[in-house]
């Protein structure tokens, strides 16, 4: 408890000193997160001095052995940190897939090769990672994909079609789902990893209805990829797959916590009785999320978690960030209808609100989610 | 461990058949057993929020919390929450601790909270009056839905010595002796026994005053916070209990040549229902740790804890019920005994809207 303490008064002291004032304004939007890669132009030196301290210290992965660009934090000290950097209200120095969904995969699954060649570089920040999962005829029945890689002796040959890459046109590598067998639906599946440079790779944004293009399709037409980048056993890539989808929705469900402490109602003061009380029993609903996702994350970190919790949190979580951003347009009222004007802040309100619906369709959707809990967890017969 | 010992212990001694039903069926008074309670105090579980100076456990709120899953996931009949959990709390660091914790700790005395005057409940509202009298009381008026006040030995009553109605200023709690008040017993939905108690010039010695005169909220809201957070834990319980029953029967139950389970519509309403109790479960547990680290958002995570609990619970009696089909409605099935002890559980110390507009009202707006 000691060692904890001190840990904490080192860890406050050196935020203190090094996190810059600007890194602890809450961002106004998402263009203000910082991505990294090898084409990032930072939009401050604040942004760059704060990305390059929290490296130095192996603290954009804090809990990652020291070896790979981590701190080797233990779960106790990791939420140190966290609290510490909330405390002040410190951005997340680096936002990366690489981070939340390919390295805890990579540290499973990997060799020693790739785990030396690419964990590193993810912590720095130096690649930008996008997921090339869904494809036209495999969203929800991803299993179902059909782009295809062939042993071409010393390389993969990829040709096929994914859709809903989030960032692709601007991600530097790829971890991708190829199929490399047609003997069986999920036992002929490869996880690849290659260069969005690779000759033959082309993406196309998607323009959403709330205005954004986040996702694109990508297209790979005779991409080579070199043999030594396949993660885990060649047609065994739905295990590494399965496991990554378990961080990408632990990732999702944070959205349903909403980022800025306090409760909805707090922020809103809504003056209508009957939007007050919407709002108050939102607000239950949110708090009691809260407490949970801190229990399942400290019952995640132990392994005692039940390995399809990650589907309930997501479930719950989105619906619940759906919910917020109804009652938010609700007490905007016409406020929360000006989709550009000088005083709308660009839309953000009604853009956000549409943004969230794919909330409950991104990393899986709402219903499979609850297939997978009535399946692994309730073992309901045919499920 | 002590969830173990006591999820055994109520698996078997507390279960529905033996308790519940055992003691609607047979008449009984008071609505649960003597014997069941004196082994709540052989296991010590009744002094798990006594101090160990005083010869309890010395635990606190997560404790009671384990217990009180269990109670509700048997649907047990017990004093355990108004005696061991809110009673023990009101009294804790007062001469009547010294009095009382004796009793407690033996599993033979019972303690009753009365708070609410009116079918709502409104602790600040309170209006039963104690005007002073010489070196005493005396106490005029009523109260209602006063669990076990049938069968407690001491009625630890909110009256208002000062200020009025409304107000939390001025009022006083005191350790009134059954027999000093006029108790007309009503059996409640789910078999349980409440009382409507009437003061009519009840005269009560000084130190019949629990805590400070004028100073009675402390005590009650001390009462009040326990009370909450362990009703949440139980209806957590009731709701774990509700669900796990259904679950069960998803699978066992053929229609159209198929397990019911096996169909989509019920799978999903399943599933959603497991979240909603991890999601209750993990807030009461919060309202419960908080209470006993003296956290600074204890209030707010209580409120919040019985709001959500009281909601997930009703939605998990209803999917049961409703799951089980014609069976589910007949008496002889236990599930609609979950749904009974739902709408008890719900309304005690404030049902979901009282602790919705809390949580408003504690976060500032």
């Amino acid at each position: 408890m000691a060692e904890l303490d001190s840990f904490r008064s080192e860890t406050r002291a050196w935020l203190e000193a090094n996190c810059p004032p600007e890194m602890r304004e809450p961002m106004r939007s998402e263009s203000e997160a910082c991505w990294g890669g090898r084409n990032w132009t930072f939009s401050s030196d604040a942004q760059r001095v704060w990305l390059e301290r929290m490296v130095e210290r192996g603290w954009t992965v804090p809990h990652w052995p020291k070896d790979y660009g981590g701190a080797g934090l233990s779960p106790a000290e990791a939420k140190v940190l966290k609290e510490e950097m909330a405390r002040i209200g410190a951005r997340n120095p680096l936002y990366s897939f690489g981070i939340s969904m390919l390295g805890p995969a990579l540290l499973k699954f990997g060799n020693d090769e790739q785990k030396k060649r690419f964990l590193p570089e993810i912590a720095r920040g130096e690649i930008r990672w996008c997921q090339g999962y869904s494809e036209p005829g495999a969203g929800s029945d991803l299993a179902g994909l059909q782009t295809k890689a062939e042993d071409k002796g010393d390389h993969w040959l990829v040709n096929g079609q994914k859709v809903w890459t989030s960032y692709a046109d601007k991600a530097d590598w790829i971890f991708c789902l190829v199929r490399t067998s047609t003997e069986s639906k999920q036992g002929g599946i490869s996880f690849l990893l290659f260069d969005m440079q690779t000759p033959g790779v082309s993406t196309k944004p998607i323009l959403l209805i709330s205005g954004n293009s986040p996702f694109c399709e990508t297209f790979f037409d005779d991409v080579k990829v070199p043999k030594n980048q396949v993660v885990g056993e060649v047609n065994r890539g739905w295990d590494v797959a399965k496991y990554l989808l378990g961080h990408e929705r632990e990732m999702i469900a944070g959205m349903g916590l909403g980022g800025t402490g306090g409760t909805l109602g707090r922020m809103l003061k809504p003056d209508d009785p009957f939007l007050r009380a919407e709002i108050a029993a939102f607000d239950v609903d949110a708090l009691a999320f809260a407490a949970m996702s801190e229990r399942f994350f400290e019952m995640f970190k132990a392994s005692e978690a039940h390995p399809a919790s990650p589907s309930m949190m997501k479930y719950a979580g989105t619906e619940l960030n759906k919910r917020r951003h109804e009652l938010m347009m609700a007490a905007g009222g016409s406020d929360a209808l000006e989709w550009d004007s000088d005083r709308s802040k660009g839309g953000k309100t009604p853009r956000d609100w549409l943004r969230t619906k794919a909330n409950s369709i991104e990393g899986g959707t709402s219903e499979i989610q609850l297939n997978i809990v009535a399946k692994h967890i309730l073992g309901l017969p045919g499920a | 461990m002590l969830q173990e010992t006591a999820a055994s212990f109520l698996a078997d001694e507390g279960s529905i058949a033996k308790q519940l039903r055992h003691w609607r069926d047979t008449g009984c008074t008071d609505g649960y057993g003597t014997a069941l309670w004196k082994q709540f105090g052989e296991l010590g579980l009744t002094g798990i929020c006594i101090p160990e100076a005083q010869g309890g456990l010395g635990l606190g709120s997560v404790e009671a919390a384990l217990v009180l899953e269990e109670i509700g996931r048997n649907l047990t009949p017990s004093p355990f929450l108004t005696t061991a959990v809110a009673g023990a709390r009101a009294i804790e660091g007062t001469a009547h601790a010294e009095r009382w914790y004796p009793g407690i700790l033996s599993g033979e005395t019972v303690l009753a909270l009365a708070v609410d005057e009116s079918s709502r409940h409104a602790p600040e509202k309170t209006a039963l009056a104690a005007e002073r009298r010489g070196n005493g009381f005396v106490l005029n008026g009523q109260k209602q839905l006063v669990v076990h006040g049938n069968s407690a030995d001491v009625i630890l009553t909110i009256a208002r010595t000062a200020g009025s109605p409304g107000e939390r200023e001025g009022l006083t709690l005191f350790a009134v002796p059954k027999a000093a008040a006029e108790v007309e017993s009503a059996t409640l939905a789910d078999s349980s026994k409440a009382a409507h108690i009437t003061f009519s010039n009840v005269e009560l010695d000084a130190d019949a005053v629990v805590g400070e005169v004028d100073g009675g909220w402390a005590p009650l809201a001390r009462a009040l916070n326990a009370g909450r957070a362990g009703v949440s834990a139980e209806l957590v319980g009731v709701a774990a209990g509700a669900w796990a029953m259904t679950v069960d029967y998803l699978k066992q139950r053929k229609q159209f040549g198929k397990l019911i389970g096996e169909f989509q519509a019920l799978q999903h309403r399943a599933a959603h229902l497991y979240g909603e109790i991890e999601i209750a479960r993990a807030a009461a547990l919060k309202a419960a740790e908080l209470l006993d680290s003296g956290g600074e958002k204890a209030d707010l995570l209580v409120a919040v804890a019985k709001a959500k609990a009281a909601s997930v619970s009703k939605l998990a009696v209803q999917e049961g019920v409703q799951m089980h089909g014609g069976i589910g409605m007949t008496d002889e099935h236990d599930i609609g005994l979950y749904m009974k002890r739902e709408a008890v559980l719900g309304e005690l110390f404030g049902d979901v809207y009282f602790h919705r507009a809390r949580v408003a009202e504690l976060s500032g707006y």
